[in-house]
């Protein structure tokens, strides 16, 4: 009795893990809205998920059958680029034009850090050579002549 | 003007550029009757091999630029067909061209209305820049040398292709 039931644990078991990687394999791993908010409708020139367009329910199609298909987000997208374009991608492309869409904010950034390194620089130096030690010794002759003005004017 | 002013200037004017040029590069063609029809080698939509347009060089060629997902693609289609099976004796062919779609969805469509010209497949909207085209269904006659004849930006049904597309082929060659 001991040992049927060991049998027939070990026989549920055997079936468990052949079963749990066509049931893993079953499970569409990419959601669709996980790549319809990085693709474009190229007609209608808005993403994806926004487009309702008859173009954009044909293209909600592919995905959905990319997807059950087994297909990774990646895959997914690059046979988007294959049927549609590059202009599928919602996100710029690494080169050609594109390229500018990531190289402008760079050398914007780059250009203002220095800015601001370089400003603050003169702003301390210029600082520093205000604050020196104050001139010793007697106002000069006009110096003088407007205090006096100023203490006869203030009755002091 | 002062080397700072000078080189705000100068980081302005290459702003504007940048925005200039991105905008130029992106825009569709403007093409006209008279104007020599936009050409590329593209691969053919079933069957493998590739076309163009030069293939058809001496001959009239209705150009028609369409999307499985087009209503209007669809309903001018058998027109189309007629057109070319009545006509094709007369040195003109229709060349389809699909663009903006799929080609499972393109192919789906062929197999539905079954034309016997032959078909090309655009990816995006390459083809459809290279002729000015705003969306789908567009038709362009071409003449034998190779040059607009006549521009429809829209449908055709069997009435347009008897007034305005017959008469040019009946012309001669254009």
């Amino acid at each position: 009795m001991r040992r049927a039931l060991a049998v027939a644990l070990m026989g549920l078991l055997a079936f468990g893990l052949a079963a749990a990687p066509q049931a893993l394999a079953a499970q569409p791993q990419v959601q669709i809205s996980d790549v319809e908010d990085e693709v474009m409708c190229p007609v209608c020139g808005t993403l994806l998920e926004l487009a309702d367009s008859p173009q954009a329910r044909r293209e909600k199609a592919l995905v959905r059958r990319l997807i059950d298909e087994g297909k990774s987000k990646e895959e997914v997208k690059d046979e988007l680029v294959v049927q549609y374009g590059d202009d599928v991608l919602a996100v710029p492309g690494g080169s050609g034009f594109d390229l500018s869409a990531y190289l402008v904010p760079a050398i914007a950034l780059l250009i203002a850090v220095v800015s601001l390194a370089f400003g603050v620089w003169r702003w301390r130096r210029d600082g520093d050579s205000r604050s020196g030690p104050p001139s010793s010794g007697t106002p000069d002759d006009g110096d003088a002549a407007r205090l006096d003005a100023d203490i006869a004017r203030y009755d002091l | 003007m002062g080397t700072r002013s000078f080189l705000a200037f100068l980081g302005v004017c290459a702003v504007i550029a940048l925005l200039a040029f991105g905008l130029l590069s992106k825009g569709s063609a403007t093409i006209e009757v008279g104007d020599k029809a936009p050409d590329k080698v593209l691969p053919a939509l079933e069957g493998g091999g590739r076309g163009s347009l030069a293939e058809y060089r001496g001959s009239w060629v209705l150009v028609n630029l369409w999307a499985s997902w087009c209503e209007p693609c669809r309903d001018e289609a058998p027109a189309l067909e007629d057109f070319y099976r009545a006509n094709r004796d007369r040195d003109f062919v229709v060349l389809g061209i699909n663009v903006q779609d799929n080609s499972e969805d393109a192919r789906a469509f062929v197999g539905e209305f079954r034309p016997t010209y032959p078909q090309l497949r655009s990816v995006g909207d390459e083809r459809s820049e290279a002729y000015g085209s705003t969306g789908v269904p567009e038709n362009f006659l071409v003449n034998p040398r190779g040059k607009l004849a006549l521009i429809q930006r829209g449908p055709v049904d069997e009435q347009f292709l008897r007034e305005y597309v017959d008469p040019l082929i009946d012309g001669g060659r254009g």
